[in-house]
């Protein structure tokens, strides 16, 4: 089986065949990272180069080890260190990467569609690490991955976002993949802070937190962005926490022991307290599964004759 | 589902039976018993045919031998030049595999470029004292110098035929046939 692109720029549109196969992928890539050696000549000879133009532990980290356990060369490039300072283009700098044979980009942007823009005039594979408030796939697939995995399905089950998701790229790829995938998706957070709309993606909108993820299946708690109080989105830190943070006496409201997500970085005592966080969230398997399903992704998108390019 | 003429039948269900009990025997023979072995059923023909072996060997020798499944899809050769990549399968090596003797298991060994991805990924799992390889059916038309320790059956072929085992753990009728493409 092949993916239908050459690239990964986002999950909207991508068919629940192709998500199931790069989920399966994953799984069989996840046992690589157990072994002793953490090492397969699977992609031995092919160059990834990680393009962030926007900070990033976790993300280019994890790219990175998922690269290199395949035995690709993975270059990382943080444009705070290259000639973007001089005022190197997008382009010009993604041709320049390209004319040295990169096999795969990986592109982190703070404008929406920057990775297509690069797509559509590369031949690199380009794999999106999140642009903008746009989308961040690899994110939800490893959401999708850790439900599906700690629930034994994705059809069915319900998923309550909470936070910021006018700003979030997660909250929004995570959407398009949960109802692909036959989930109910519920997005609940102050009313300054939820897309007029989304309920056009398939998601029920919710301004108590409490109804939100009453019987629901999941939890996923996205980042507060404390930046966003100056711009008045939001009254206090601790009003905020009050009324849309996570806590052990809110997670025991819910009725039934759900999965609790966080893409991280946290901001303990925020949107997820240190104890719901610390002993009672799967927040460490996304991140180790992040890694498998990146792995998976690089696998399907760079095999294929040179013929069909 | 095939567009592919003639069909011959090589081996029906008693005779692959046969079979694999007498490279059970070859198997204890070779190696003076079953002291420090270990089979591996590669994905995904030769998974149920290792458990097979491993069944025999325990009603020959008494003795339990560890069994695992390997999945060489992340060593191929042609990773490059295919339309599409393979699905990898489960690889389920639960033994310590140093210091065994591993008995590869596959169903039908061709070109003998599964069994080079094989080596390559046991190696990356630990050093076995030494590997043998056992299939059900040997097809001919080598393009690496590998040959298999324990043959059910010799098939002389041309390259344009295909050989398909089938097995009864598949939900399918025993049997190994020839098509012609």
């Amino acid at each position: 089986m092949a993916l239908s692109s050459k690239d990964l720029l986002g999950i909207k549109g991508m068919a629940a065949d192709e998500i199931k196969l790069i989920l399966d992928t994953a799984a069989t890539f996840k046992d690589v990272s157990e072994r002793d050696i953490k090492k397969v000549p699977t992609l031995r000879g092919k160059t990834v180069i990680n393009l962030f133009y926007e900070a990033s532990t976790r993300t280019r980290t994890s790219f990175e080890l998922a690269g290199k356990r395949l035995s690709a060369d993975v270059i990382n490039i943080s444009t705070s260190t290259s000639s973007v300072t001089k005022g190197e283009t997008l382009l010009d700098t993604a041709q320049n990467i390209e004319a040295m044979k990169s096999d795969i980009i990986i592109v982190r942007h703070s404008c929406s569609g920057a990775p297509e823009y690069l797509a559509k005039r590369l031949k690199s594979s380009v794999i999106n690490a999140g642009d903008g408030f746009h989308e961040h796939p690899t994110q939800a697939l490893l959401d999708m991955f850790t439900i599906r995995e700690k629930l034994g399905r994705l059809d069915g089950i319900t998923v309550a976002i909470v936070g910021d998701i006018l700003h979030s790229r997660v909250a929004r790829s995570n959407i398009y993949g949960l109802t692909a995938m036959g989930a109910a998706v519920r997005v609940c957070g102050p009313p300054t802070m939820i897309p007029p709309g989304i309920e056009k993606m398939g998601a029920k909108v919710f301004f108590d937190m409490d109804e939100a993820v009453k019987g629901a299946d999941a939890v996923m708690m996205l980042r507060l962005q404390l930046e966003r109080q100056a711009a008045g989105l939001f009254p206090g830190v601790r009003e905020y926490a009050r009324l849309f943070g996570l806590n052990r006496a809110r997670l025991d409201r819910v009725g039934k022991s759900a999965i609790v997500m966080h893409p991280g970085p946290m901001n303990r005592g925020v949107e997820i307290s240190s104890d719901v966080a610390d002993n009672s969230s799967v927040i460490l398997d996304q991140v180790t599964n992040g890694v498998a399903v990146r792995m998976a992704v690089m696998f399907l998108l760079s095999g294929g004759s040179k013929a069909e390019a | 589902m095939t567009n592919s003429k003639q069909k011959a039948l090589i081996l029906d269900k008693p005779s692959i039976d046969r079979a694999m009990t007498r490279v059970a025997h070859e198997i204890l023979e070779k190696n003076k018993g079953a002291k420090d072995l270990g089979l591996i059923g590669i994905q995904r023909g030769g998974v149920h045919l290792a458990k097979r072996l491993a069944e025999k060997i325990k009603a020959i020798e008494g003795v339990e031998v560890p069994v695992g499944s390997l999945d060489i899809t992340m060593y191929r050769d042609d990773l490059d030049t295919r339309k599409s990549q393979p699905v990898p399968q489960a690889t389920d090596i639960s033994f310590d595999i140093k210091e065994k003797a591993i008995v590869l298991v596959d169903d039908v060994i061709f070109t003998g470029r599964t069994i080079r991805a094989a080596l390559n990924s046991i190696m990356d799992y630990g050093r076995p004292k030494r590997i043998q390889l056992a299939v059900l059916v040997d097809r001919g038309h080598r393009e690496l110098p590998i040959r298999a320790d324990f043959v059910g059956k010799n098939l002389p072929t041309s390259a344009r035929e295909k050989v398909e085992v089938s097995l009864a753990e598949d939900g399918l009728e025993e049997k190994v046939v020839i098509f012609e493409e």
